[in-house]
């Protein structure tokens, strides 16, 4: 019953948010590429909070916009909030966050895929890959329709041998109760990769006017809101606000007494849940002590009455998840649209991949977002990015486009997977960046645009406009370097600040250092340029007030840079290295690090086993070097 | 890693002899000529050439040991690289002190097992033939390494390390929870949290610190230093404390001539004894030596034991040697109490605290008891219990924790300037990595599970 039904550049498996990045950044790229979804109308679908970005996640999507992806683009059309979080704090750590019109952003979505050219989205449910000489050339779907291809881009999300779970009931499905992808496993299995099993939830939505809104209090956005993209200058979008309330004593009075009946501790989830996103069973467990946990609602939309009622994750039956909705104070009448559950479903083991998301044991075979043992949109685009686009360098004969630990969260995130696989799902954090001061939210632009442009995904205007931009920014900071304040100049605005006033002039740079000096206060007295934008005299500030704390980072990353240098060739046999423990010698040989720097992260290689191999290494490249001659 | 400079001691640590510290890397010259005073500062001088002077501690501006310094700079060297290598004599005491102020400089690390001859193997020193003769040493080196690393860590000391970790961990998992989670109900940090918990933690080094000494006088003995005038009894002290007629004993002022090292044990307290020539302007040519001497010996002192004779007055040189001994660690022994009282006792006192002053009668053994408990109290706050210390003995230890402290120095400073949380982060986050290098340990993922074990986050 199988027929030929076309042949790609690249093919990507899923339109979810790992999906959609990869299939427009490979069409962009100047690959005929087909975009495969069970469901048609699931493209770009949010199947768990309306929101998207906050610390490290909105870092991602800026990153993913320098990179010339679609998620900043499309949640800056679609937002129905915006808040700049973390604004107390330091620069690197500012984050931007949207609340999503859920519908509006799949529209969007699936607006800009169909009129991408080079791009075809079609409904259609993958079954078999297609491997010949350890090479993936295609896939064939449930129809028997045969796609022919150079490479293959995974993205099946939480789809995988899905099952969700809601008390004593359990079924196979995908998120929201669509079709699971099912034999799709089977023959990833068949062609050599480990598979695991991870553990996801949801929490139940309610509907608005059964909500009473006095009881809480509200969260709204930020006045003059920011935006995702670089390209975004405004916006007309009405903002509406979320509301906060807590649990109640009773909350965890119907939690605890319902305790049997919890898929989580009755042993039916076998999968492995994130600790990032615990269902709300297991915090009242997990921390009996804490009287009562946040609830946030937020609005699913602006033509819907669905709130998602955040912080309520639950696989609680259905009549304990009522229960547990109304024991929270404004929610004490409200009805339940949609129950919250807990969904299962396989990921490939990341430790099988390379640093460019392409799988080691098949050849042009690559994987992107939840597969890969994450969760989270953002993290799932990043990924998806970066598939696509090795994907179609791949097809291009060109050298994958890896992001290192020092360029962007999405290299720490890619680097993480890769190096130490991880045991539950993953989620970005600040803190996995050793180089927090540098990768900010402020800055993925000049961090990752000429990559951009490099690749072909940043148009040639765009990158003319960051140029001048970049220009604009050290010739401010020359400037305030030689420009002198006289004490009777500033000393009147420096006591209003709060700082010690002069005694003896100095340059308008080093006033600028001072904690309590801000650029706007010093434009009063040293006007700037006119081209300058706020975000150009944001660069400056930045630049100037944490200098001290930014060289000590980037002499760090000169030093992590050098060991990324030194590579490690593929044809290494490491049971061939004198010397070398013997888990170190295993683990080298599963992970097959390309650099002494990937080496080094790997966990149970030491120090003493990093030095041998750097002596075995340079025995080899001198061996080499004389074979050569 | 190539571009730090490291430091060693390259000889067998021996009392008494001599020991070279190694430095090699970009910034040993530098570095070294920072805390070395010479005739020629370092920077300038010619490679391959041998240098006089001092070590300097760069922080009290004291010398720290009178030393040989070679310089070669790279490649023609060890290591390719600019070495300079540090001889002292002096013994362990000595070398450790000039390796401590050689660590404390910037870009400086104690080299990791066979690490110079890695880099001389790297930079193409050593020739092919032995490279698999380095992977040996290296292999070598870090299983010894190891397994001294391995006994440490199943010790009390490792045990407080950890706990000294656990603190800084809370404080970096509650510093990262309000950046990844700034809307969640988890208390702000505050600057008298950080301060606080920084606080504690310094307090705790300094502790170990304490006991870094503790541990160096109960191995090597405290140097103590018996000075006086001729005749007060400065060697039938010693001959009391080491029931031995090692120093000669005479009542003629000016027969003890030499400097003799003596150990004993008093109470469980190891005392290294110097016996000194009588301290008095002298024109006997051999004794003007032993003079000398004792000067050299009163200054390298941990403790000075300066004896007075109850029954004669003052004396000018008893006044003079009270003025030199201020603000040192000393104690003041009134011997021949069985006589009549000529001293003006309320002299002494003025210079020298009442707890520091013992009566005793040498020749009558009285008072032995007394100068044990003033020795203890003065080292151990009287609380030494020789098998239950903590020590912190090894340099690289006693570097890493002073930069811990240092980092959490400046968390501190940090935040009372007003600067934002994440970046005070970076300075705690050093002294946690500092921290976890005496024990070896991987950062890893420790920290985001103390976040998800101390916080209730979720969605």
């Amino acid at each position: 019953m199988g027929y030929l039904a076309g042949q790609y550049d690249v093919i990507v498996i899923g339109a979810g948010h790992a999906g959609c990045e990869s299939a427009l950044a490979a069409a962009r790229m100047g690959c005929e590429t087909l975009l495969l979804t069970i469901n048609l109308d699931m493209v770009a679908f949010m199947p768990c909070n309306p929101s998207i970005g906050g610390p490290a996640k909105g870092h991602v999507v800026r990153e993913i916009d320098a990179l010339g992806g679609e998620m900043g683009r499309n949640i800056d059309k679609t937002f129905i909030q915006m808040r700049m979080l973390n604004t107390g704090k330091g620069p690197a750590v500012h984050a931007l966050r949207a609340q999503a019109d859920k519908v509006d952003y799949q529209y969007e979505m699936k607006k800009t895929i169909e009129e991408t050219p080079r791009l075809t989205l079609r409904q259609g449910m993958a079954e078999e890959l297609i491997v010949e000489d350890g090479k993936c050339v295609g896939i064939i779907t449930k129809t028997g329709a045969e796609y022919r291809s150079r490479t293959v881009v995974v993205t099946t999300g939480t789809y995988l041998r899905g099952k969700i779970i809601m008390g004593e009931l359990m079924y196979e499905s995908g998120p929201n109760n669509q079709q699971p992808s099912v034999k799709l496993a089977a023959s990833l299995k068949e062609h050599g990769l480990e598979l695991v099993r991870f553990k996801t939830g949801t929490p139940p939505r309610v509907h608005k006017d059964t909500i009473d809104f006095s009881k809480t209090e509200i969260q709204p956005g930020d006045e003059k809101p920011k935006f995702f993209s670089h390209e975004t200058e405004s916006s007309n979008n009405e903002q509406l606000p979320c509301w906060l309330t807590y649990t109640s004593e009773d909350t965890h009075k119907i939690i605890n007494s319902n305790l049997h009946r919890a898929p989580m501790f009755s042993g039916a989830i076998e999968g492995t849940g994130p600790r990032y996103c615990p269902s709300i069973e297991d915090k009242i467990v997990r921390f009996a002590d804490k009287p009562k946990h946040q609830i946030f609602l937020e609005p699913e939309g602006k033509n819907t009455s669905e709130y998602y009622v955040q912080g309520l994750s639950t696989s609680m039956p259905e009549d304990v998840q009522l229960g547990i909705v109304r024991s929270v104070p404004g929610l004490e009448k409200a009805e339940i649209m949609r129950n919250g559950y807990a969904i299962e479903y396989d990921a490939v083991v990341p430790t099988q991949l390379w640093p460019s998301l392409e799988t080691k044991v098949i050849d042009g075979l690559f994987t992107a977002g939840q597969i890969n043992g994450t969760s989270g949109y953002e993290e799932a685009a990043g990924q998806g990015v970066i598939a696509g686009i090795n994907a179609a360098r791949k097809v291009q004969g060109k050298e994958p486009i890896i992001i290192g630990r020092a360029e962007g969260y999405i290299g720490v995130m890619i680097d993480d997977l890769v190096t130490k696989g991880t045991n539950d799902p993953y989620r970005l954090l600040t803190s996995r960046a050793e180089y927090r001061l540098l990768l900010r939210h402020d800055n993925a632009d000049m961090r990752l645009t000429p990559t951009g442009y490099e690749i072909g995904l940043i148009s040639e205007e765009r990158y003319n406009k960051f140029l001048r931009k970049k220009e604009l920014v050290e010739l401010d900071i020359e400037r305030l370097r030689g420009i002198k304040v006289k004490p009777d100049e500033v000393n009147e605005m420096l006591t209003a600040a709060g700082t010690a006033a002069m005694t003896n002039g100095t340059d308008a740079l080093s006033l600028l250092r001072r904690p309590e000096v801000t650029y706007a206060m010093l434009e009063t007295v040293v006007p700037s340029v006119p081209e300058m934008t706020e975000e150009m005299k944001e660069q400056v500030e930045i630049q100037i007030k944490y200098e001290g704390y930014i060289e000590k980072q980037l002499v760090q990353v000169a030093r992590l840079n050098k060991m990324e240098k030194k590579r490690i060739p593929d044809d290494i046999d490491y049971s061939d290295v004198h010397s070398l423990a013997s888990e170190a010698k295993q683990k080298l040989a599963l992970i097959r690090p390309l650099s002494i720097g990937q080496a080094s992260r790997i966990a149970g290689v030491t120090p003493a086993d990093i030095s041998i191999l750097l002596v075995y290494l340079e025995h080899y490249n001198r061996v080499t070097a004389a074979r050569g001659s | 890693m190539v571009h730090d400079t490291i430091a060693a001691i390259s000889t067998a640590v021996g009392e008494g002899g001599i020991a070279i510290i190694r430095i090699s890397g970009p910034d040993a010259i530098e570095g070294i000529a920072q805390i070395f005073r010479s005739k020629i500062s370092l920077k300038d001088a010619d490679t391959h050439t041998l240098h006089y002077g001092h070590i300097v501690d760069p922080k009290t501006g004291d010398d720290v040991e009178e030393v040989l310094v070679t310089l070669m700079r790279g490649p023609r060297s060890f290591t390719a690289e600019d070495v300079v290598e540090i001889n002292a004599h002096g013994g362990v005491i000595a070398v450790k002190k000039v390796l401590d102020v050689v660590l404390q400089q910037d870009g400086f690390r104690t080299a990791e097992p066979g690490e110079f001859t890695k880099r001389a193997f790297l930079n193409g020193r050593i020739d092919l033939m032995q490279a698999e003769a380095v992977i040996d040493l290296i292999r070598s080196k870090s299983d010894r390494a190891f397994s001294v690393a391995r006994k440490q860590s199943e010790g009390v000391l490792s045990k407080r390390i950890k706990a000294l970790r656990q603190t800084v961990i809370e404080l970096l998992a509650h510093i990262e929870v309000n950046i990844d989670y700034p809307e969640h109900d988890v208390e702000e940090m505050t600057n008298l949290f950080i301060r606080d918990q920084c606080d504690s933690a310094i307090d705790e080094i300094d502790r170990l610190l304490k006991t870094a000494n503790e541990g160096k006088i109960l191995r090597e003995g405290i140097v103590t230093a018996i000075v006086g005038r001729p005749n007060v009894g400065k060697s039938s002290l010693m001959n009391v404390l080491t029931q031995e007629n090692k120093a000669i004993v005479t009542d003629i002022p000016g027969t003890t001539r030499d400097v003799i090292e003596q150990f004993v044990a008093l109470n469980g307290i190891p005392l290294r004894l110097l016996d000194t020539a009588g301290i008095r302007e002298t024109s006997d040519v051999v004794e003007r030596i032993g003079v000398e001497r004792s000067r050299n010996a009163l200054e390298e002192a941990d403790l000075i034991l300066f004896v007075l004779n109850y029954n004669e007055p003052l004396q000018d040189d008893d006044i003079e040697l009270l003025k030199q001994l201020k603000d040192r660690p000393v104690i003041a022994i009134v011997n021949k109490t069985d006589l009549p009282r000529q001293l003006e006792i309320e002299v002494v006192e003025e210079a020298i605290p009442a707890d520091s002053i013992v009566r005793m009668s040498v020749l009558e053994e009285d008072g032995l008891d007394r100068l044990e408990r003033t020795i203890s109290e003065m080292f151990f706050e009287g609380q030494l219990e020789s098998n239950d210390l903590t020590y912190v003995s090894n340099v690289r230890h006693i570097s890493l924790l002073k930069r811990a402290r240092q980092s959490l120095v400046d968390a501190i400073e940090a935040s009372d300037a007003g600067i934002p949380i994440d970046l005070i982060q970076i300075d705690a986050r050093s002294a946690w990595e500092s921290l976890g290098e005496i024990l070896g340990d991987e950062a890893g993922d420790s920290l985001i599970d103390q976040i998800f074990s101390q916080f209730c986050l979720g969605k």
